[in-house]
């Protein structure tokens, strides 16, 4: 048995925070480590992956980028290595199994023996389980299913075509990687934004952190659980700055089809909603370019003219049903979400859908939650946005701490 | 974040207010958003037939209209029918026009935005060689279906395609004309 003052669970970007945080505020505490540092980084991502952030925007905690190329998409592999360099009292190989209790008297049973805490930050990230519909028992056993967390590459798919499910970045991403090795590939659009990677000569997150758009506070959002299910940033990180969108994915042979709705008899049925879904995105596309173009003109910053998007172009007649075997399908990929995986965590602290309730990473006195969407803004999603939740976080837990001493 | 309704009085005749406190209220009790709709169709002659609708569930417990309304079908003459009402087809597309009307003028009071007139024309493509049985690979129901919404507003063009926008992706009869729906059909 061991005793320390916080186990922080995980030690990704936002568990390696979380622990120079409190290095910083002189707290004792481990990092409980599955794997290896960046464990998910390593082993559930596909072979291609790039980050979709500039590097600016991926430094972690305490080490920003020093890079020559602020700009540039540094490869997973490169990425993971900025975790080997680490230093921070991390147990890895150790697996959590549960954890109960309350501030002061927190038990954290591993499969390395039990370890008594007085506080307990989980920083096992947001995207541990695949989120897939309740339909996808209903497809023919003879197709393959993956989701992004299991996808490697193209060569790893039976022969044959394939249906990605959802144009999020991991959907758009995949679906341009399959038709680039020649597969047919059809993508099931639904609730999704649209974003060039460059505006009036920068980055469009460059811009978008400039205008502050990546700022409001959780306590200022007006509808939080809306913002909580925003879809991810559709984005690429490729050398030539490509734009991932579903023009280009059509313009190297992706077919477009409405949202997949239901799977019957061996047929996928789409939804006939897809004009709207596009519609929506391409005004939620130039909302956010009229944003930019506004604060430029007041702020006079240097940049290139506006421009504006032509509209999603469509399908003459999206298709609503794909005869999976007549059509040669062999493979369906579920890029439909994620979840966090708290299964280990024996509290009431869970709403009726089983998601963590948390105010602002939160959970309760003594217990934190990191790197959810939104979850003290949207900085909160980004690799170097982990620094400042963890500040603010580790000054709960210090106060925690100071109240039951 | 939406703060024109704060500065705003818009009035559309939608009361936001209490649809929002509905909104918080039911994100709370899942069972009490749990509805089921009604409608008792009963046969007159030929084509003709009657639907009653009046009762339905919802709120954890029987709820009532406040009062019972009719709604006729039949066919036209062209069709060797008495013309007695509108198609169920033409039923169905008046349904559309209204649930996303009705959604454009809610989303246009949430978001502070003053209407003047809207008007919904609604058009669906159909090969009746499906209804009469003369070609197997031609469907019964739509091959598609177009709105067309004429919208005068104190707002920009943009704004209007949002409202639009907005009222797809929150309409009931949206939905269930552009997604398949299991559908059980038994004889008591």
């Amino acid at each position: 048995m061991k005793k320390t003052t916080t186990v922080i669970i995980g030690a990704g970007h936002s568990g390696l925070a979380m622990s120079r945080a409190l290095e910083a505020r002189g707290i004792d505490h481990l990092v409980l480590e599955r794997g290896q540092p960046g464990n998910s980084w390593r082993t559930e991502r596909w072979d291609s992956l790039s980050l979709l952030t500039p590097n600016w925007m991926n430094g972690l905690s305490g080490r920003p980028y020093a890079g020559t190329d602020p700009d540039g998409y540094m490869t997973v592999g490169a990425f993971v290595r900025a975790f080997d360099a680490w230093d921070a009292p991390v147990m890895t190989g150790t697996t959590v199994l549960s954890v109960t209790g309350s501030a002061g008297n927190f038990r954290v049973q591993t499969d390395q023996g039990l370890i008594l805490c007085d506080t307990v930050v989980i920083a096992t990230g947001a995207c541990a389980l695949p989120r897939l519909p309740a339909f996808a028992d209903a497809l023919p056993g003879a197709v393959r299913q993956m989701t992004p967390i299991t996808y490697r590459n193209p060569a790893d798919l039976p022969e044959g075509g394939v249906l990605v499910v959802g144009a999020s970045a991991s959907g758009l991403q995949i679906a341009r990687e399959l038709a680039l090795a020649g597969r047919r590939t059809v993508l099931a659009v639904g609730n999704h934004l649209r974003l060039p990677r460059d505006y009036r000569g920068a980055d469009i997150l460059r811009w978008m952190d400039r205008v502050g758009v990546f700022d409001l506070p959780f306590d200022q959002v007006d509808d939080l659980e809306r913002v909580r299910r925003t879809p991810s940033l559709p984005l690429i990180g490729t050398p030539t700055r490509e734009t991932l969108d579903l023009n280009a994915l059509q313009a190297i042979g992706v077919e477009i089809a409405g949202r997949l709705a239901a799977v019957n008899d061996g047929k996928a049925l789409f939804s006939g909603s897809l004009a709207n879904l596009c519609t929506a995105a391409d005004l939620k596309l130039n909302r956010l370019l009229d944003t930019i173009d506004t604060w430029i003109a007041r702020t006079g910053a240097n940049a290139a003219p506006p421009e504006r998007h032509v509209p999603t172009r469509l399908p003459g007649s999206p298709r609503l049903s794909l005869d999976l075997r007549t059509e040669g399908i062999r493979t369906v990929i579920w890029a439909t979400g994620y979840r966090p995986d708290h299964r280990w965590l024996h509290l009431p602290v869970f709403d009726r859908k089983g998601r963590i309730r948390h105010d602002g990473g939160v959970v309760a006195d003594g217990l934190c939650v990191m790197g959810l969407p939104y979850l003290r803004s949207r900085h909160s999603t980004h690799i170097a946005g982990a620094a400042a939740d963890a500040a603010a976080l580790a000054d709960h837990l210090n106060r925690s701490l100071a109240d039951a001493a | 974040m939406n703060v024109q309704n704060q500065v705003k009085a818009v009035q559309n005749g939608v009361n936001t207010e209490a649809l929002l406190g509905a909104r918080a209220a039911l994100a709370d009790m899942p069972a009490a958003a749990q509805f089921t709709w009604r409608a008792t169709c009963e046969w007159v002659d030929g084509t003709h037939s009657r639907s009653v609708v009046k009762g339905f569930f919802g709120l954890g417990e029987e709820q009532s209209h406040t009062k019972s309304f009719t709604v006729e079908s039949d066919h036209p003459p062209q069709f060797a029918a008495a013309d007695n009402g509108p198609t169920p087809i033409e039923i169905v597309l008046s349904a559309l026009a209204s649930c996303l009307t009705g959604g454009v003028a809610a989303v246009a009071q949430h978001r502070g935005i003053q209407l003047h007139a809207v008007t919904a024309k609604v058009e669906g493509d159909m090969d009746i060689a499906g209804v009469l049985g003369i070609d197997a690979d031609v469907r019964n129901g739509f091959s598609a279906v177009r709105v067309s919404f004429d919208i005068d507003a104190d707002a920009t063009a943009d704004e209007i395609a949002a409202l639009v926008a907005q009222s797809q992706k929150r309409s009931a009869v949206f939905d269930i004309v552009t997604n398949p729906t299991n559908v059980s059909v038994s004889v008591a």
